[in-house]
């Protein structure tokens, strides 16, 4: 059998990057693994047993929820994106698939994302800048898709200080430019 | 310099002293100022020349309305042109700079152009320079565009940088005065969530430039008062040195941030402007109004001002215009400026009212029935000639003269949406109509309430009703005390007499007898006058200036003023720096960016890349030794053909199609079947458009019984997945079939060429053998126990296979895949080696499917089946699509081996004419094949399928080149695929 091969982030290192900007603090996920997970036609009942017997949460439309080992939020209406340790979940795919048997669609996303984990005391006035979400308004565990800087986005609030960014891997350099540069513009 | 003309009182921090300079010249000021503040204070009136005939020019206005103070400010890259004076805040070291004017301000060569008036009437741009037609743009249009313009651009890179965002409110208040700070007020302690927008930098609006008391105290002291309050509520955000330039669709408002503009330079970091979209669910427009001119000869002499921007000047900056001054009126508001200048201890003359009733001002020479005629001084203002009301004219030396005409509401932001204001026959002035942005109401005297006291009492009603609508419940607070007088106006739109010219638009120099010169040719509709004459037009947009036109068109077509109406009024409200539009995106920052998983790698072997949509792709990876790009492709074509060429694919669109009804989808959305397509094999595919002409291609490959990958072109891997998801959703929602996009998910490389395998086969775990893995088989398989995909698919004609892994391990496999490779002489290339393949295999790529071809044209319309249903096969049966003589995919050869061909060009026989009834079809795609050791080209020829052998032209007439060439097979390279079935 051939050597593995080593890993890369999104932005081309070996490890994530973090930096901090004034009061912001903007750090890249590397440790999570994703799938999305969207019902088959009818199977609305099955998904939501094997989900129940599984542990695995099936947020509300716009909600994420947190749990052990799997968390998800909201993509679309029958459709969430499931998080999991990568450590012990890296192929997600054929962790789900055996849960759900058929009931519902299973495809991996862990690689198609860059993930950035944002603290500060309050990321309002960053958010004001970045996206036309009502941030101040939105309750945590709010989860929604989103526009930055021409970028298609998953954010998720966990409180005011704390958001998960989903953003395009491809697009990690320019997505983590426009973060930098706007809170940069906030000092 | 002293400040000869600073007066007492005033909002101005006398404790600090700010020098700047206005061409050249040092002048000092105080915090507080305005930069024509503080010019008039210094004594200078004379501060930009006219538009068209450079006459000299002072500030008509204290406000954003102005159309004469326009000036460069700032040096350097940092040079802006057309600023208001009126507006642009003194800082130290402010540097400014008169426009539009050769050599000097004071003497302007091309003032000539006023000695030349008559010749420069109203549209003579459309009558003169007519002949010869060729003159124009390259004699004409040039000296016009000199002679005439504003300020200059820099011309070099704008060294700021600017924000853009996004804000949330129940209500906007736009315009912080009596009635704005009264709403946000009200609205603020009901709880709402508001912001309140104001473009000066001091709230309170008239108030600030007044001197009239509100609940007994001073007006400005109440409105800093009431600012304090709110800024103190977390629920309401101020924001000054903003301007609401625009309402758009869904009460979202436009709004710009003057965030530096106050500084010399912006703090490190800091945007200069920024651009706000504020998504309101209700908006207050309080936008106060603007006092327009009466016109008569020679109106537009430095040290003629509207009498409300006099009073500003007085009581806001402690600024008297001119040692002696007088005021023309013809309402009683004019007054209010005669009796608070006199009692700054400032010489008023004379009160010229236009007026004939009414009481006398005590203490002053108030002139009932009288009209200012005439006015001299042509660099500022000596005296004016008086028409008394008997008739007798009389000349009064006075070095400043302010001009009340009457208020107008300012109803822009009110009118977008293209309502249309009405006419308020008490005020003599439009005010908000209906059928304006949804949401948005007015209050005080953007509504035509022109009180004090009706102000903030129409201001807290109109807050109460927007928040009643929101059932957010407010409370009547109470409205404190101050003047209530009403308005006492006679229309005075122009002063009959002489045969001068007088202005109602400075800025554009559109005088009274323009309108007049318009009515008489015709041009009496307001959108036609406005062409024919360019009132309103430029960077005032006519605030001061349009009423004034229209009501003497009205005049003199003997339709009413609301009969003849206004123009449409449009966004921005104000000029907007095109940094702001911009927002932060700088240079190649305009758009993000999209890497590649081997582009780390790429970059360290110092590779070529290409834009391809946001993608950065490798183009080719020079070797050292090789100058030209012709060297590496042709190198990476012929190692490729040799032995093996490695390629990253990765951004072609991949889309995971699931669901049982997964292959009756694809059945549906490809025009050839893939329901049939067995389990881990893959399939060329063909989507049609509706209306049956080709959308895009791509191989999609079975991965399990209802598991599909289809892949896309690059260039439309959004438009198909947004496709499937339309016919998914909306055309059959009742099939069990889900979709997400995994192009990013994966790093996907073509490995090429006839020791493809044996390469591949150092790199995964399992048997890949023809037998173990025949062409066009897909499967998941491992690589060092990683799961991986491999599809055994061509797009170069060699044996070739796509292998995928976990984006994170591509930088991995590009760099196994080439040490791997050495012994096997691999190489890496770009999409110039792709196209060139790809062209001698006859594929079709972007340029052949370009939206306007059928399958048949690209020799393909065996795949569309009969046998099933797809989107557009009913449609590509049309009889003109299926013409035997139509468009067909050809090769090109040229005859002299030696010879270039030109994309782009167009197929003629020999000795035809080159015109469009000779026009054979196009050269679509053109490449220099290395393996063939000439150029090689594919096109669409009529009836090319007839033709292969056939000598013709390649005419390409833009670039003058014409080559004779050969039609021949598209099939240039292994027409029987026998390598890549090897």
């Amino acid at each position: 059998m051939a050597e593995p091969l080593h890993a890369l982030t999104a932005l081309g290192h070996a490890a994530p990057k973090s930096l901090a900007i004034g009061p912001v603090a903007i750090s890249e996920r590397f440790d999570v693994a994703l799938a999305s997970l969207a019902i088959r036609n009818g199977r609305d009942g099955d998904v939501a047993a094997a989900a129940g017997k599984a542990g695995l949460p099936l947020p509300d439309p716009a909600r994420f929820q947190a749990g052990t080992p799997f968390s998800a939020f909201w993509v679309a209406p029958g459709m969430w994106f499931v998080e999991a340790a990568f450590e012990t979940h890296e192929d997600i795919e054929a962790a789900l698939k055996p849960i759900f048997a058929g009931a519902a669609s299973i495809t991996e996303q862990t690689d198609a994302w860059v993930r950035f984990d944002l603290g500060a005391p309050d990321l309002q006035p960053l958010f004001e800048r970045l996206s036309n979400v009502d941030f101040a308004r939105s309750p945590d565990g709010f989860a929604t898709r989103t526009v930055i800087e021409h970028i298609g986005c998953y954010l998720i609030r966990h409180g005011k200080g704390a958001v998960t960014l989903y953003g395009p891997r491809s697009s990690a350099a320019s997505l983590l430019h426009a973060l930098e540069v706007t809170a940069r513009s906030l000092l | 310099m002293t400040q000869q003309n600073r007066i007492s009182g005033g909002q101005i921090d006398r404790s600090r002293t700010l020098r700047f300079t206005f061409d050249g010249v040092a002048y000092a000021g105080h915090p507080g100022d305005t930069l024509a503040s503080a010019l008039l204070a210094n004594g200078v009136r004379l501060m930009g020349r006219s538009f068209k005939y450079h006459r000299p020019r002072g500030p008509l206005s204290a406000g954003s309305e102005e159309p004469n103070a326009l000036v460069e400010l700032r040096a350097g890259a940092r040079q802006e042109p057309n600023t208001r004076a009126t507006v642009a805040e003194l800082f130290d070291g402010l540097e400014a700079r008169s426009q539009n004017r050769w050599p000097s301000l004071a003497f302007d060569a091309l003032a000539i152009n006023d000695r030349l008036n008559t010749f420069f009437t109203a549209g003579f741009y459309y009558k003169t320079f007519m002949w010869p037609a060729s003159f124009w743009e390259k004699v004409y249009e040039p000296i016009i565009r000199r002679a005439a313009g504003l300020g200059s651009l820099s011309r070099q890179e704008d060294p700021d940088s600017y924000d853009k965002g996004f804000l949330h409110c129940d209500l906007i208040v736009i315009g912080a005065g009596p009635a704005g700070l009264m709403a946000a007020l009200a609205a603020g302690r009901a709880g709402a969530r508001v912001i309140l927008a104001d473009e000066d930098f001091r709230p309170g609006g008239r108030l600030n430039a007044e001197t009239l008391t509100v609940g007994g105290k001073p007006g400005a002291e109440w409105a800093a008062e009431a600012a304090a309050e709110l800024s103190a509520m977390p629920n309401v955000r101020i924001m000054l040195r903003t301007t609401v330039i625009g309402a758009f669709d869904h009460g979202i408002y436009g709004a710009v941030e003057r965030v530096s503009d106050h500084l010399p330079v912006p703090p490190e970091g800091k945007p200069r402007q920024t651009l706000w979209r504020i998504y309101a669910r209700r908006a207050l427009l309080a936008g106060g109004a603007t006092e327009r001119p009466i016109a008569f000869e020679n109106n537009d002499r430095p040290g003629i001002m509207l009498a409300g921007a006099m009073r500003t000047y007085a009581n806001r900056y402690a600024v008297r215009v001119g040692e002696s001054c007088a005021i023309f009126t013809n309402n009683d508001d004019g007054l209010r400026t005669a009796t608070d200048l006199q009692a700054k201890g400032v010489d008023v003359v004379a009160v010229i009212d236009a007026r004939s009733e009414g009481a006398l001002l005590p203490g002053i020479r108030h002139l009932k029935g009288a009209d200012v005629i005439d006015a001299d001084g042509r660099l500022g203002l000596r005296s004016i000639t008086i028409r008394h009301a008997g008739g007798r004219t009389e000349t009064v030396p006075v070095t400043a003269l302010g001009v009340s005409g009457g208020w107008n509401p300012n109803v822009n932001i009110a009118s977008h949406h293209r309502a249309r204001p009405v006419w308020n026959e008490g005020i003599q002035a439009f005010v908000p109509g209906e059928g304006g942005p949804p949401g948005l109401s007015a209050a005080g005297a953007a509504a035509g309430v022109m009180s004090t006291h009706g102000a903030l009492t129409s201001g807290q009603q109109a807050a109460m009703a927007a928040l009643g609508d929101l059932g957010i419940r407010a409370s009547a607070g109470t409205v404190p005390d101050a003047e209530d007088a009403p308005v006492s106006i006679t229309p005075k739109w122009y002063v009959n007499s002489g045969k001068g010219r007088a202005w109602i638009d400075p800025q554009n120099d559109v005088t009274v007898k323009d309108i007049k010169l318009a009515h008489k040719e015709n041009f009496t509709s307001v959108e036609h006058m406005k062409r024919y004459t360019t009132l309103g037009m430029a960077t005032d947009q006519g605030k001061t200036g349009n009423v004034l036109g229209l009501a003497i068109m009205a005049g003199l077509t003997g339709q009413t003023i609301p009969e003849t109406g206004t123009t449409v009024y449009r966004p921005p409200y104000t000029p907007v720096a095109m940094g702001a539009l911009a927002g932060r995106s700088r240079g190649k920052e305009f758009k993000p960016f999209r890497l590649t998983p081997s582009h780390k790698w790429a970059e360290e072997q110092g590779a070529v890349f290409v834009e391809v949509g946001m993608w950065l792709r490798t183009q080719w990876l020079p070797k050292p030794g090789e100058t030209h790009w012709r060297q590496s492709v042709d190198r990476e074509v012929l190692a490729t053909r040799k032995s093996v060429g490695i390629c990253d694919v990765t951004t072609l669109g991949k889309i995971d199609i699931q669901g049982t009804d997964a292959g009756a989808f694809l059945d549906r959305v490809y025009c050839n079947t893939f329901s049939t397509l067995a389990v881990g094999r893959c399939r060329y595919g063909l989507m049609l458009r509706e209306d049956g002409m080709v959308f895009d291609d791509g191989t999609t490959a079975r991965m399990g019984e209802n598991e599909y990958v289809m892949t896309t072109t690059t260039a439309n891997a959004v438009t198909v997945f947004r496709h499937l998801e339309y016919c998914r959703q909306v055309l059959w929602p009742e099939m069990d079939v889900q979709l997400i996009s995994t192009t990013e998910a994966w790093a996907q490389f073509s490995v090429a060429g006839p020791n493809a395998r044996r390469l591949l086969q150092k790199v995964v775990d399992q048997d890949i053998s023809d037998a173990a893995f025949p062409y066009m088989a897909a499967g998941s398989i491992t690589i060092g126990g990683l799961r991986a995909r491999l599809f055994r698919i061509s797009f170069s004609g060699e044996l070739a296979y796509e292998i995928a892994v976990p984006t994170r391990y591509g930088d991995a496999l590009i760099r196994r895949l080439v040490e791997e490779g050495r012994e096997f002489d691999a190489v890496v290339y770009g999409t110039e080696a792709l196209g060139v393949m790809r062209v001698e295999k006859g594929h079709v790529a972007g340029n052949e499917l370009n939206g306007q071809s059928t399958a048949l044209n690209m020799g393909l319309g065996k795949m569309v089946s009969k046998k099933k249903d797809s989107i557009g096969m009913v449609l590509s049966q049309r009889e003109g699509m299926n013409d035997p003589d139509g468009y067909r995919l050809v090769g090109v050869k040229p005859v002299d081996p030696t010879a270039t061909l030109t994309a782009g060009s167009h197929f003629l026989e020999i000795g035809a004419a080159p015109v469009i009834a000779n026009d054979g079809g196009w050269l679509t795609s053109k490449v220099h094949s290395p393996h063939l050791g000439c150029d090689i080209a594919l096109g669409y020829l009529k009836a090319g399928d007839q033709k292969i052998g056939r000598r013709m032209r390649a005419v390409n007439l833009l670039a003058g080149t014409e080559t004779e060439v050969e039609i021949v097979s598209p099939h240039f390279f292994d027409p029987e695929g026998e390598r890549l079935r090897g």
